[in-house]
Order: structure tokens, then sequence, then C-alpha cells
């Protein structure tokens, strides 16, 4: 699903966040990146979405060479790709209902198809009943809830996450984690970064360690399989 | 993410276009001051040129009378007989390059010499009629046939019965002239001012867009097409344009209305009835439809140079 091959991220200001990155992701596979802040999870993130292009080297996202796509090829791209941010990212002046159907209302779909699904992704992370309520009237729990929602709409293979948990108490991080191993179950890849060393290594899925741009550990599943792990809350 | 098939692709464009020009205007709505200061001075940017150019139409209608032909006024020699005049003016209405030919004795020219001027009492005075017979005729040649004029005049002026030939269209083509100065002045000024309006939308539009930002990075990350995120900016710009062409429009009529009962007292005393004409239907079409066209590209520059230099992060 996901090729790095070589890759580097240069900028102008920082220098090279991503130094000769080499990874590979299968499909179907759940995998946490972790490292210190400014070891370049979000740089690759991005690459990954296509928010940003590689410097240099080759990255292949479900066959695609980021590299090189037109820019008519990158909003189809990114409809391929569900994104969840740290800060949720939603617009506070449209209802949770409006949020999390854009991306099917930017990729030209009828208003019914929409409000099918939009119900179909809400009932998904839980938030059916709210969908006339305005983000700011919501919980930090159910903003990311929506943000999922909003990523998952559209049902892409790859759902990419950057810190998806840092503004949430443990007990919500560990429900938002159930809900991508839940994804993950029906076989959509997940590339979830982190630095909630705790919650990650006490679950049972590969994680990449990024350091100062470079992969310097990658852990695959530890012994013990799915059905000892926590996440049943 | 399935991608529907072209024609309900195209339903769903249709209305997302319907919903988008419906949620600008909402927009603008919510903004009542600062959206009614654009249109006002989109308004009266158009209004100026569209008030020249009215000036100029009506201009053109009080020389209406003359505008295509000149009248010649022959004066006879007072020795002149009745019979010599009648059949001179028959002879003359056989001759293909005039129109008309009218007769005009010296009875009927001292009357209306009484009537219609101030000379009643020094009329009153005279023991005989003055007047010579008059011939005012009409010729088929255009004014800006100046030589085939010319000729006419020379052969008139040649005839043994004749004393005099008028023929007064050198202050008709200079009429003329002072009307196509007018209309190029409106011109010119439509195009400064065209462009005076291309930099306000444009502008304005910038504005918008700063205000969207945050929507703009979100909308381009779940995948949002540049046509996608343009289009609203587009609708307000039509918007923009389209209500601004409206407000000049009424400013133009404000003013003929506002002109109509002064004009009205200057022709009275020229004993005429003079009423303004206004922009005329082709006019009004070139203003309305030049207004959008104008709302539509001030928005697609502005959104060309400002949306490109906003990416995601």
């Amino acid at each position: 699903m996901i090729r790095c091959d070589q890759v580097s991220k240069r900028y102008a200001e920082s220098g090279d966040v991503l130094n000769h990155l080499s990874l590979e992701i299968a499909a179907g596979e759940m995998v946490f990146l972790t490292g210190h802040s400014g070891a370049g999870k979000s740089t690759l993130l991005k690459l990954i979405a296509c928010l940003e292009r590689p410097s240099r080297g080759q990255l292949l996202v479900d066959g695609r060479n980021i590299g090189r796509l037109t820019p008519r090829q990158i909003p189809h791209h990114r409809r391929q790709v569900g994104m969840i941010f740290q800060d949720y990212r939603l617009l506070m002046d449209r209802s949770v209902f409006d949020n999390v159907a854009l991306p099917l209302v930017v990729a030209g779909l009828g208003s019914q198809e929409v409000a099918r699904r939009v119900r179909a992704a809400l009932n998904q992370v839980g938030l059916l009943n709210r969908e006339k309520a305005h983000p700011l009237a919501l919980s930090g729990g159910e903003q990311q809830r929506v943000g999922i929602a909003r990523a998952i709409v559209g049902r892409p293979p790859l759902l990419v996450a950057d810190e998806p948990t840092g503004n949430l108490d443990p007990q919500l991080a560990r429900e938002v984690m159930a809900l991508f191993a839940r994804f993950n179950q029906v076989g959509v890849t997940l590339l979830i970064a982190s630095h909630d060393l705790a919650l990650i290594s006490s679950l049972p899925y590969r994680t990449l360690t990024l350091d100062r741009g470079r992969l310097v550990a990658d852990t695959h599943a530890p012994k013990f399989t799915a059905s000892d792990a926590s996440l049943s809350v | 993410m399935p991608r529907p098939s072209p024609r309900r692709w195209f339903r769903n464009w249709l209305a997302l276009h319907h919903q988008e020009a419906r949620s600008s205007l909402a927009r603008l709505r919510g903004r009542p001051l600062p959206t009614l200061m654009t249109v006002l001075m989109i308004g009266i940017a158009l209004a100026l040129p569209g008030t020249l150019y009215v000036l100029t139409r009506n201009l053109a209608v009080l020389g209406d009378g003359w505008e295509h032909t000149a009248a010649i006024s022959v004066f006879l020699k007072t020795e002149v007989k009745a019979e010599q005049a009648q059949a001179l003016a028959r002879r003359l209405a056989g001759r293909q390059d005039l129109e008309s030919v009218i007769l005009i004795p010296p009875e009927q020219a001292l009357q209306e010499l009484r009537a219609e001027t101030g000379f009643a009492e020094a009329v009153e005075q005279l023991e005989t009629n003055p007047l010579p017979y008059v011939l005012s005729l009409r010729p088929m040649t255009y004014l800006d046939d100046v030589a085939g004029l010319e000729g006419l005049r020379e052969a008139l002026s040649a005839l043994p019965e004749t004393d005099l030939v008028r023929m007064d269209t050198l202050w008709v083509q200079r009429f003329q002239g002072i009307i196509k100065v007018g209309e190029r002045a409106a011109l010119v000024l439509a195009s400064a001012l065209a462009a005076g309006v291309l930099l306000v939308i444009g502008n304005t539009i910038r504005l918008e867009i700063e205000n969207c930002r945050q929507e703009i990075v979100i909308m381009e990350t779940v995948g949002a097409t540049r046509g996608f995120i343009r289009r609203p900016f587009l609708w307000l710009g039509l918007w923009f344009g389209g209500l601004g062409g409206l407000m000049a429009w009424f400013l133009i009529a404000l003013a003929r209305w506002l002109m109509q009962a002064p004009v009205s007292q200057l022709a009275a005393l020229y004993q005429a009835d003079f009423v303004l004409v206004g922009l005329g239907p082709a006019a009004q079409v070139v203003l309305l439809g030049g207004s959008l066209v104008l709302g539509l590209l001030g928005s697609w520059i502005s959104v060309a140079r400002h949306l490109a230099a906003i990416e995601p992060e």
C-alpha cells in the first residue's frame, strides 16, 4: 500500500526532515509511527496524502507515484487517503453533517447518496444523533470522532492519522484506537502517528520509530494476538 | 470512492452551481453594508460613462431633424414673378438629385415672419412686401457627400432667377462631430473605469479568500479540485458585477429622471417638447452583460493569483 524508497524531504528553513527513508506497509496493515517531535512523522503523513511532495526518492501509495502526480490527479489521490488530525480541522460554522459530507460533496456526489453515506459514517463513530449539532457544541472526543467520520465517509482504502489521540484523555484515546482496530478488521490500511508510547506498546501492532528523518526501529506485532489486546473496551 | 456517471455528474454539477449561487448571495446578504459599498463603487464607476453616453444620445436625438440631409434655401431675385417662380419649382422638382421642392411665396414668408418672430410690429410698418420667392429644397445626397452638395449649390447659383443660395451644412457637420467626440469619450472613460471595476472586484475577492483560508485548506485536504474551491469566489464576483451593473442602471435612470423637469422647461422656452431618452435596449444589454463579465473576470484574476498561494500547511 505504501512504499518509501530513499525518500527525503528538505525544507528551506529547517533542512532535511526526512533523510533517505525507506519503508513498506502492506495493504490491510495497521501500523504505528512514533518518534520525538521533529522526527518527521507528520511530514511523512503529509507526503502520503500528497499535501507535500518528496524532495528526493520515490514514494508509492496504492501504486501511485506521489512525486509524479499531476495537479489534476492530486485531488483524486487525496480522496483515496482519509486524513485525521490532532486538532480535528473541522469547519466551525457548519454542522456535523456538513463537515462529514465535505469529501463527498467535493467529489460531486448527489445529495441523496451523500446523506446515506454520511449517516452510515456517523453511525460507525456513534454520533448519528448529533448530525445537526455544530462542532463547538461537542466535546473534544466527539469532535475527533466527527473528524474520523469525515475521513472514512469516502471509504478510502488508507487512513492516516496525525496524533489522533493527542488531545484526548486515556479513556477516549482507547476508544479511538478501538475504532481504528475495527476499520482495520474490514480491510482498511492505517498509519497512525503517535508519541503516546504507553498506549502503543499495549497494543499488538507493528510500530515504526523515526529519529531525525530516519527509520531507527521497526518492531513487528508482538507475540500475543489481537484477542489478548485490551482494546475490547 | 466511485465516480458518478457523466449524466449524474452533470446534474450534480448544476445542483452544486445552483447551491453555490444561493449561498454566495446569502454571504453577501449577511454583510449588507460592505456589500452595498462595493456595489455602489462599481455602480458609480459604470454609471459615469453610461451617463455620458446617454447625454450624447440625447444630443443626437436633438439633431435628428438634420441628421441625414441638409436643407437648401434658394432666394430668388425680387423681380422674379409668381409664374416664373412656379415654373422654376416644377423644373427643379424634375431633377434626380432633389428629394423635395417647396415654393414659399413672399406673402407666406411675411406671415410666418409676423407670427413666429418678435418682428410683428416692424412688419406692420412695411408698406410693401420686401421678401422674394424662396425655394426650400431637400437634396437626395447625404451630408457627408460634400462634393455632391457643392456641385448642387453651384448649379443652383448659376440659375438666372437665383439671387442667393444658402446651405447650412457646416454647422450640422460640426454638431455631428461633437456627438462623435462625446461617444468616443464615453468609450474611453468606460475602458478606464472598467479597469477600475476589475481592481475593486479583484480586491474584494482577495479579502474573501483571506477570510476563508482555513476552510480552503480543509477542502484541499479532503480532495477538492481547484475548480471546486474557485467556484464560490467566481459566483461572488458574478454577483458583485451583476449588482454593480444594476446599480449603474438605476443611477443613470435616476439622473435622467432628475434632469427631465429642467430640460422640459428649457425646451418650452424654444417652443419645443423634448423628452430625454435613456440608454436604449442595446446599451442596457452591454451595461448588464459587461458588468457580469467584469465581475467574473475580476474574481477570476484574483482567484488565480491568490488561491495558488494557499496550500495545505
